[in-house]
């Protein structure tokens, strides 16, 4: 049977069981990717920013914080699905036993790892949210240009839940999540143009950064944070959705190697 | 006759462990059929196969009358299944834990509802509506575990080990709710390292060890069978005593510093001994199922 045919609505299920368990705990959750873009903004763009006089062409017409902001916003899309879908699936496939459970019913294993993604990557979009309409708050977005950036953030977030997923799908325990995180999530979070502009960095390093889903996260997000969007972006979105399939096909893949035995 | 689980010549390979090896059973419509075997015998492969979630090496696997690598969904829903591990879930209290499992299966809310509120007081466990999971004792968490087993009202209910660690009183309970929900038609296939259990449950059973079917049949057939109806065991007997007893016609078994002899007339037995030896140490019981198990399996560990 072809793992495609092995997905189903049932997967909902699946997501409606973390989503439950998440309002649960509803305002400690919210708090996070409220009160961090504030932190950030205040620290980062307002106070270090007073340390910039102009930024490199073509963001010259815009103050620090109006960079960050959007950077912010595409940080936050990918920690939040690479979050929940490294150690919150963890947790749940190793130590709670959950995944066990849910496939001795009607589900197969295929829909318990769709479900996890779908989960993943809505907490991007809630997180994401939260932070975009913070940093729109400050005034540093263009209205109502910025909008889009709200149904982005989930493809962004299926991307990172999907590529955490496949992280989960190898490691041999938990702390073995040291590893994307340190090799693969903070570099990106510091080299994507989150916080500078990738157009200083020489030419081989722009390339390199241009072949990872955080550069292409942030530049969509800029574009439409700035309201300065145009074919160009067509590429970011393209590439987040061929991104996507691909490693969405490929944690389950070898989630299933893993889990069914 | 309605066959709710066939297995013909059911294997399971691991890549160098034969766990199941070519086992061939079959389990009829409303009866309690219980898996023995010392650990690593292949019960909970065996049992992972039936509820669809290992796929089968080679063979024929059907369960209610659907093939496990086909209908795998169609399986699943209409069978319940205690497994070994607890695996409820701990970020919802009891009665959530029931809820969330029937959405799993596609059942309503109201029907859920419905179900949740009987089974936990089927399960004895209404008291524990709202406790968090961490927060019920052993014995509870088993009961939720079977309750929810039930939420789907399945015609086949799997459970695997479902008394081990627990009280007498738990155990006893769970006994009780086994035998009602067999009157009340539903097929039990269950696992256990309770030779009482498997005695007072089981209408039939296999003794398993090594992936392979030693045995088939009733408790009390498999008992007379194997080693007849009573018991002789004889305590620390000295070396005159014990040469003797190995000379005669008697089934003799020794284990550690006692003596085990296997007859249908153990009264008549232990006078004799007492005749022959007076101040032998004797005590006479019935035979169990403890015995046959011990008998086929052997005394060894299996760590």
């Amino acid at each position: 049977m072809s793992l495609a045919s092995n997905i189903s609505r049932r997967s909902w299920a699946v997501w409606q069981r973390n989503k439950d368990v998440f309002f649960k705990t509803w305002k400690t959750n919210f708090l996070p990717p409220f009160l961090e873009p504030i932190l950030y903004l205040l620290a980062m763009g307002f106070g270090f920013g007073m340390l910039i006089q102009e930024l490199p062409p073509p963001w010259d017409v815009y103050t620090y914080a109006e960079f960050l902001g959007p950077g912010l916003i595409a940080i936050s899309a990918m920690y939040g699905a690479f979050f929940e879908c490294t150690y919150g699936s963890f947790v749940r496939m190793h130590y709670q036993k959950t995944f066990d459970a849910i496939v001795a019913t009607p589900l197969t294993i295929e829909d318990v790892i769709a479900g996890e993604i779908l989960w993943g990557a809505t907490k991007s979009f809630i997180n994401a949210t939260i932070v975009a309409l913070v940093v729109a708050a400050f005034g540093l977005m263009s209205f109502p240009d910025f909008l889009v950036i709200i149904p982005l953030t989930f493809l962004v977030g299926l991307v990172f839940g999907a590529i955490a997923m496949m992280f989960t799908a190898l490691v041999p325990n938990i702390d073995s999540f040291n590893y994307p995180f340190f090799l693969f999530i903070t570099p990106m979070f510091l080299f994507s143009g989150t916080f500078f502009p990738l157009e200083i960095l020489p030419q081989v390093v722009q390339d390199i950064a241009l072949l990872l889903p955080l550069t292409h996260t942030t530049i969509l997000m800029r574009s439409f944070g700035l309201g300065v969007y145009g074919s160009i972006d067509l590429i970011s979105i393209a590439y987040l959705l061929v991104l996507t399939l691909v490693t969405f096909y490929a944690a389950v893949w070898m989630m299933r190697r893993r889990l069914v035995n | 006759m309605e066959w709710v689980i066939a297995a013909e010549d059911l294997t399971k390979k691991f890549e160098e462990l034969t766990a199941v090896d070519h086992v061939s059973f079959r389990i009829r419509s409303g009866e309690c059929f219980g898996f023995l075997g010392p650990n690593g015998a292949g019960k909970t492969t065996a049992i992972r196969m039936i509820q669809c979630v290992s796929p089968v090496t080679s063979g024929k696997l059907e369960v209610l009358g659907m093939d496990v690598g086909r209908k795998p969904r169609e399986i699943k829903s209409r069978i319940g299944v205690c497994p070994q591990e607890d695996n409820l879930d701990p970020d919802f209290t009891a009665w959530k834990n029931l809820l969330v499992y029937a959405r799993y299966f596609g059942i309503g809310r109201e029907q859920a509802e419905a179900r949740a509120r009987e089974l936990l007081d089927f399960m004895a466990l209404t008291e524990k509506k709202d406790v968090e999971i961490e927060k019920l004792s052993g014995g509870m968490k088993r009961r939720l575990i079977i309750a929810r087993a039930l939420m789907n009202d399945p015609k086949l209910l799997v459970l695997d080990e479902p008394t081990t660690g627990l009280d007498p009183q738990a155990r006893h309970l769970i006994w009780d709710k086994v035998r009602e929900l067999k009157k009340r038609g539903v097929t039990v296939l269950i696992t256990t390292h309770y030779m009482d259990e498997a005695q007072q449950l089981c209408d039939r059973l296999v003794i398993m060890e090594k992936g392979r079917i030693l045995v088939e049949g009733e408790p009390l057939a498999l008992i007379s069978d194997h080693v007849g109806s009573g018991v002789v065991e004889v305590l620390g007997p000295d070396d005159a005593l014990d040469q003797w007893l190995k000379g005669r016609a008697w089934t003799y078994e020794r284990a550690g510093d006692r003596v085990y002899l296997y007859t249908d007339d153990n009264r008549a037995v232990r006078e004799l001994i007492q005749k022959e030896h007076p101040g032998a140490n004797v005590i006479i019981r019935d035979a169990t199922l403890e015995d046959v198990f011990l008998k086929l399996t052997g005394r060894g560990l299996r760590d």
